[in-house]
């Protein structure tokens, strides 16, 4: 069964609900159930903490290695060069995302104009 | 303004699901029904390689575990004395990485007491807003100049990277950030699928252990 295989206006709606919502909020549930049995300041959610961090880390990482669309034409060098310049700009002046992002987007679209 | 760039990452979304052949009202029910990017992103790349219904149901699944430890960090900070489990049951349906973010990063300025209120807030105005970009989107993609169009994929990172690193409660988030955003990557090299995954239950159990053995040493 795929997302075309039954051709009945609700289909589509039914395939996202099942492989999609069903699929997505039971961990956001378990979550909730677990949460609820542990304290604020629990040890045990500082590795939690580390693990969350850690897989939205990797989805960073993963945008910028190999990003889709037309970035997927850049350089790696120019990509990692931007994204680095724009965190030391954040984090030596402020702490300031915008101007993060900022430095990031001047530095990549520089270098997107000469052709890297 | 995170919301700002969240929705720059719905534009690419949006893009992604015309090629994919989807309509509108499908793109736009995802968002609200699924609520997470990298779900929304592997379920449509799944029904764009053919997958089947079991095969895309997996992905997704595998893809949204890591919303559980998510969640568990964050009920802790929203709930209060008297807040009912019901009331978290329904706000975990907007917990994804953005509000994520923009909770461990805002909630400690906002009274307990106000904390479920204030997260009911911000997750639904943030996804009706997606819908809504979406739809906009979908409607007028194909216009844009290369150098945005390029440009636009680093939005969402550098977002993430220095809210991240912002929100952070100890320095075993940032070991644990450092470590993620190498293993990531690498991990997608030599297995893809599960790479979210491993990289978090490495790269966070490695930022524990560091964690544990400081605070053995006085």
């Amino acid at each position: 069964m795929t997302l075309g295989s039954i051709d009945a206006w609700w289909w589509p709606f039914a395939f996202i609900l099942i492989a999609g919502w069903a699929m997505t909020y039971p961990w956001r549930a378990l979550g909730v159930y677990l949460g609820g049995r542990i304290r604020e300041d629990a040890e045990i959610l500082v590795l939690v903490r580390a693990v969350a961090t850690a897989l939205v880390a990797a989805v960073i990482g993963n945008l910028i290695c190999f990003p889709a669309g037309p970035a997927a034409d850049t350089t790696f060098a120019l990509r990692v060069i931007a994204a680095a310049a724009g965190f030391a700009a954040y984090f030596t002046i402020g702490r300031r995302v915008l101007l993060g992002i900022l430095v990031a987007e001047a530095i990549f679209s520089f270098g997107f104009y000469l052709g890297f | 303004m995170p919301g700002l760039i969240l929705c720059t990452a719905h534009i690419g979304f949006a893009d992604l699901a015309r090629q994919a052949e989807l309509t509108m009202a499908q793109a736009v029910f995802m968002v609200g029904a699924i609520w997470a990017l990298p779900g929304m992103v592997v379920l449509v790349g799944a029904v764009l390689s053919g997958a089947g219904l079991l095969a895309v149901a997996f992905a997704v699944a595998l893809s949204s575990v890591r919303l559980t430890p998510m969640v568990v960090a964050l009920v802790p900070e929203l709930r209060g004395p008297r807040t009912r489990r019901l009331t978290l049951y329904l706000l975990s349906h907007f917990i994804a990485v953005t509000s994520w973010v923009i909770a461990m990063e805002t909630v400690r300025k906002v009274p307990r007491e106000l904390r479920t209120s204030y997260y009911f807030g911000l997750g639904s105005i943030l996804v009706l807003v997606n819908m809504v970009v979406v739809a906009i989107v979908y409607a007028v993609a194909g216009a844009l100049p290369p150098v945005a169009a390029a440009a636009l994929f680093l939005l969402t990172p550098m977002y993430f990277l220095t809210s991240l690193w912002g929100s952070a409660r100890e320095q075993a988030a940032h070991i644990a950030m450092v470590l993620g955003l190498v293993l990531g990557p690498l991990l997608h090299l030599v297995m893809p699928g599960f790479d979210l995954l491993g990289a978090g239950l490495i790269g966070g159990g490695l930022a524990y252990a560091i964690h544990l053995l400081k605070d053995r040493k006085p």
